[in-house]
């Protein structure tokens, strides 16, 4: 048993030391990274052994007529056919990841990621990368060498890129060859957004409160975080559920006020969302807005993009 | 390492079949219906081709299967055709009829990416088939070319492409095709041959024309206006002179009162008497086309018969297996013979002379005046026999009134027309009846002689039938009475009448007897190769005989190389590689500062060689610190630095002599 087990393990390790290839594409690496020979892998399609089983039955059919000339046609196409594996290797074989960057994007939504690959003058009409289930087609024309995949995201923060499968199956579709790269490279997620619960009128300060015409424009259902001031408890009794007063929008110039001290009651990922769907909606209408954090940090007011993705990479961040 | 599952794939519908690729599988189906349209009935072939046209509306109109109902209707119809029109749903020709009437239905439930590969597979497949049914070489040119279409199919159907052009999806079919060739040819050349076939019996069932072993009047009709190859000819040396190109096949012995047959004393095994050799023999080597029949043509009187084949009493050659396959065999030949000059064996004598009573009273009588006034001299009687036939009012014509019961006596005084078999029937009666031991040759005469490349082709209206008399003191003549008809009315049946070596032949067929050199070419040495031609293979190296392990050998290594050439091949770099137009530039520039002593040391990185330049160059100091600064942005700052700001470094590198001020 013993003996065994390290048998078995001596036998990975030399197929480790054998084939460095198996290996590689798993541990993280840093950009560029070419796709040589060594790395990339091909096999037949399931179409591809079907062709095979046909060209072995024509072949042997040739023979039995003692037929040349379709001995001929079946060498013609068995050829061509098994020359379009090399057409697929080279679809991937010298494929350069120069470098890769993301989009700014939220948690739970894919996110926008861009490749630069390096242009050694060739078309690749037929990669696909994939960076999770899903294999999304990357064709690359002579001389064009960006495009923008897609990924899933599922926690806030930062994220490392999931290993990619670059594969492609051009020219016939019988055989597939594909590479791995891992790059050594993270990208920010921004925190889920949650949009069910409006925002703070304003500073909820009374004295700062916008007077005159209607103290609030009406009445509306409770969402979870909304403060317990602005229920409206005599119109609550009245109803079956708890109704809250909206207030009017601040009057321009004078910031929103997103304090994490509000949402109490809340879950910690729940607030950071319900912070960060106010952060986009605020800054979707071009209102400056402020954010105070848990640590009584304040960031703001502004209303700029700067401002807008220092809050959200601050909510991403937090622990 | 598992190969990734391919998954679901996120763009529009990838597996449904696009328009481009059901478009080109359509063009393949027809493709398919056109290369076994020569053996299909017309009406079958129009019926299918019109499904394909009417499935290719439907489509493009609206995305869907025919229903279910008509697809099993026509997966019915297709085999109850075919057994109504042959008569069975075996062999090879009902096979051909009923797999591609199963590729339309097939083509009908088209609708996925999977359907479309399976589907073009099959296309593929009863492509070949047509090659069983015609090997030459323009038809297997049009079948390698009908695989264009397949391959673009295949290309087309990839998803996810960004360009749907019909270029791109027939250029990679084409590139790879080409390209492929010599791996190809390799592969023909070493894949071992089967010595005898699996299953089946090549060549069953095809009825083709050809000579058959009976000779009544009108029969050779149908050869004499078929322009198909029969054999070809080398000479060693020269060619005999045209009168003399007599290529006998085989002699009919016995006449029932209308037909010709070979009779039983073609058939015993009498051993053929010696012949007497005047010339020196003709050798010559005989390429025989697929008859299906036993015997071989020779010129004249064979000396010898060759291997695989026996020589018949009346100097004949008959191959022990019918010739299925094209059949090559080297014969000598003697044009100047005498056989059995002094003296016929009876029974040969008895055969030759037989005749059936009863029949063409007219003739025996004719003949017997002829005997009558001759006396004894034969040859006198085959004078008279000729002059009636050159001036009796014959008339040479394909298009020969049919005869009536006395065939003889009615096409002697009553038609006076016909062609060779008529001439030399009527001639082989009236020497027996005369009493002249007489025989009907059948074979082929003249051919056209190929100067270019030195053979003699011999196309099945070349067909011809003639006489051979005995005379004493001679021996067996040919008589070719024929020859001695004055008046020929050309056939307006549209082919060649070989017999008169003229008759209407085509306005292309000098260009096709020409052409006809890459047809041999093409018959000996791609459809003639054969496992004893593969046993050969080797010889240059000093193989006598190769074995099928060798081949074998030989077949992985050739796969192993075209394999490695063709990654080597794949593997190359464009050429225009765009050089890293930067790291030249540092390069340059570190050449120039080394050839005045500033050498960069191996672990010194660019920041601080430019610090030790600016140092140690005083007085150029700026410039290196502003060469410094561009080159550290454009190599480490910017992910993606601006070609014109690289040009703009490339310049001021070009531009910077550096020089150690001597202190």
């Amino acid at each position: 048993m013993d003996t065994a087990i390290r048998e078995h393990e001596s036998l990975a390790a030399r197929i480790r030391r054998w084939l460095p290839g198996l290996a590689r594409g798993r541990r993280p690496e840093a950009l560029p990274v070419t796709l040589d020979r060594n790395r990339v892998y091909i096999v037949p399609t399931r179409a591809g052994l079907g062709f095979a089983v046909l060209l072995a039955t024509m072949l042997i059919g040739a023979l039995n007529y003692q037929n040349n000339a379709a001995l001929l046609l079946t060498c013609m196409l068995g050829a061509a056919l098994a020359s379009s594996m090399l057409l697929t290797w080279r679809e991937l074989h010298d494929l350069t990841l120069r470098s890769l960057h993301a989009d700014h994007g939220f948690c739970d939504a894919r996110l926008p990621i861009h490749l630069a690959f390096a242009d050694d003058n060739r078309a690749r009409p037929g990669l696909h990368v994939a960076l999770d289930d899903i294999e999304q087609s990357c064709p690359l024309r002579r001389g064009i060498s960006r495009a923008t995949m897609t990924a899933p995201t599922e926690t806030r923060g930062w994220m490392p890129i999931p290993r990619m499968r670059f594969s492609s199956t051009l020219p016939f579709g019988l055989f597939r060859a594909w590479s791995w790269i891992t790059p050594d490279q993270h990208v920010l997620v921004y925190p889920r957004i949650l949009r069910d619960g409006r925002p703070p009128a304003h500073n909820d300060d009374p004295k700062e409160r916008v007077i005159g015409g209607d103290e609030f424009a009406g009445l509306r259902e409770y969402h979870v975080g909304d403060p317990i001031r602005h229920v409206a408890w005599k119109a609550s009794a009245r109803h079956d559920h708890l109704l809250v007063r909206e207030f009017d929008r601040a009057a321009p110039g004078q910031p929103l006020r997103f304090d994490w001290h509000d949402l109490s009651g809340l879950d910690r990922e729940t607030r950071i969302s319900r912070l960060a769907g106010w952060v986009c909606d605020a800054y979707a209408a071009a209102h400056p807005w402020t954010l105070i954090l848990e640590d009584r940090r304040t960031l703001g007011p502004g209303s700029d993009a700067a401002h807008y993705h220092h809050c959200l990479t601050v909510l991403a961040e937090l622990p | 390492m598992k190969p990734p599952r391919i998954p679901a794939v996120t763009h529009g519908s990838p597996t449904e079949l696009a328009p481009l690729p059901f478009t080109l599988l359509c063009i393949t189906v027809l493709c398919v219906l056109v290369a076994h349209a020569p053996h299909m009935p017309a009406w079958y072939t129009a019926v299918l081709a019109a499904i394909v046209a009417a499935r290719w509306r439907q489509r493009r109109r609206q995305r869907g299967r025919i229903s279910a109902w008509l697809r099993i209707a026509l997966l019915v119809a297709v085999p109850a055709a075919v057994v109504a029109v042959y008569g069975t749903p075996f062999g090879r020709e009902p096979g051909a009829a009923i797999v591609c009437g199963l590729l339309v239905v097939k083509l009908l439930e088209s609708e996925r990416v999977r359907d479309g590969r399976m589907a073009i597979g099959f296309a593929c497949f009863i492509l070949m088939s047509a090659l069983l049914f015609d090997q030459a070489l323009a038809f297997t040119i049009i079948v390698g070319l009908m695989l264009l279409p397949a391959l673009a199919t295949l290309r087309a159907l990839e998803p996810g492409l960004p360009e749907t052009g019909w270029l791109p999806a027939f250029k990679t079919g084409a590139v790879l095709l080409g390209v492929s060739l010599p791996a190809a040819l390799l592969g023909f050349l070493l894949i071992p041959r089967l010595a005898t076939p699996l299953w089946g019996a090549p060549g069953n069932g095809v009825a083709r024309t050809g000579m058959t072993d009976r000779m009544a009047p009108g029969d050779l009709q149908s050869l004499l206006t078929d322009d198909a190859v029969a054999m070809r000819i080398g000479f060693d040396g020269t060619p005999p002179p045209e009168n003399q190109r007599y290529f006998r096949g085989m002699v009919l012995w016995s006449f029932d009162g209308r037909a010709w047959l070979p009779g039983a004393a073609a058939r015993r095994p009498w051993s053929p008497a010696p012949v007497g050799v005047h010339d020196p023999v003709t050798h010559y080597d005989v390429t025989l086309l697929a008859s299906h029949r036993h015997w071989m043509f020779a010129l004249d009187v064979p000396v010898d018969a060759p291997e695989g084949a026996v020589m018949g009493p009346d100097h004949t050659l008959w191959s022990s297996k019918p010739i299925d396959e094209t059949l090559h065999y080297r014969v000598a030949s003697a044009t100047d013979y005498q056989l059995e000059p002094e003296k016929l064996d009876p029974r040969i004598r008895a055969a030759a002379l037989e005749l059936p009573a009863e029949f063409d009273p007219g003739a025996r009588a004719l003949a017997e005046r002829w005997r009558g006034t001759a006396g004894a001299d034969d040859a006198a009687v085959i004078r008279d026999a000729l002059a009636l036939f050159h001036d009796g009012g014959f008339v040479y014509d394909l298009d020969a009134p049919p005869l009536g019961r006395d065939s003889i006596d009615d096409f002697l005084f009553n038609t006076k027309t016909g062609f060779c078999e008529h001439y030399a029937s009527a001639f082989t009666f009236l020497m027996r009846a005369a009493g002249i031991p007489a025989r009907v040759v059948v074979g082929y005469q003249g051919g056209y002689w190929n100067a270019f490349a030195h053979y003699l082709l011999i196309r099945q209206s070349d067909a011809h039938a003639w006489s051979e008399v005995w005379l004493a003191g001679r021996g067996w003549m040919r008589v070719d009475p024929t020859a001695a008809v004055s008046r020929i009315i050309l056939a307006d049946t549209g082919g060649a009448a070989g017999d008169v070596g003229g008759g209407n032949r085509s306005w292309w067929m000098p260009w096709q007897n020409r052409l006809d050199v890459i047809n041999r070419w093409w018959g000996q040495t791609v459809v003639g190769f054969d496992a004893l031609s593969q046993d050969r293979l080797f010889r240059p190296f000093g193989i006598e005989h190769a074995t099928a392990q060798m081949l074998g050998i030989g077949l992985a290594v050739a796969v192993f190389l075209a394999l490695g050439f063709g990654a080597l091949l794949a593997s190359l770099r464009p050429r225009h590689k765009p050089r890293d137009a930067l790291a030249a530039a540092q390069l340059r520039l570190q050449r120039r500062l080394a050839r005045i002593g500033i050498v960069r040391g191996t672990s010194e990185g660019p920041r601080d060689f430019y610090r030790r330049t600016a140092t140690e160059l005083s007085d150029s100091a700026p410039t290196v610190n502003r060469l410094a600064v561009e080159y550290l942005a454009l190599r480490y700052a910017l992910a993606e630095p601006p070609p014109e700001r690289i040009r703009v470094f490339l310049r001021a590198v070009r531009n910077f002599h550096p020089r150690r001020v001597v202190k």
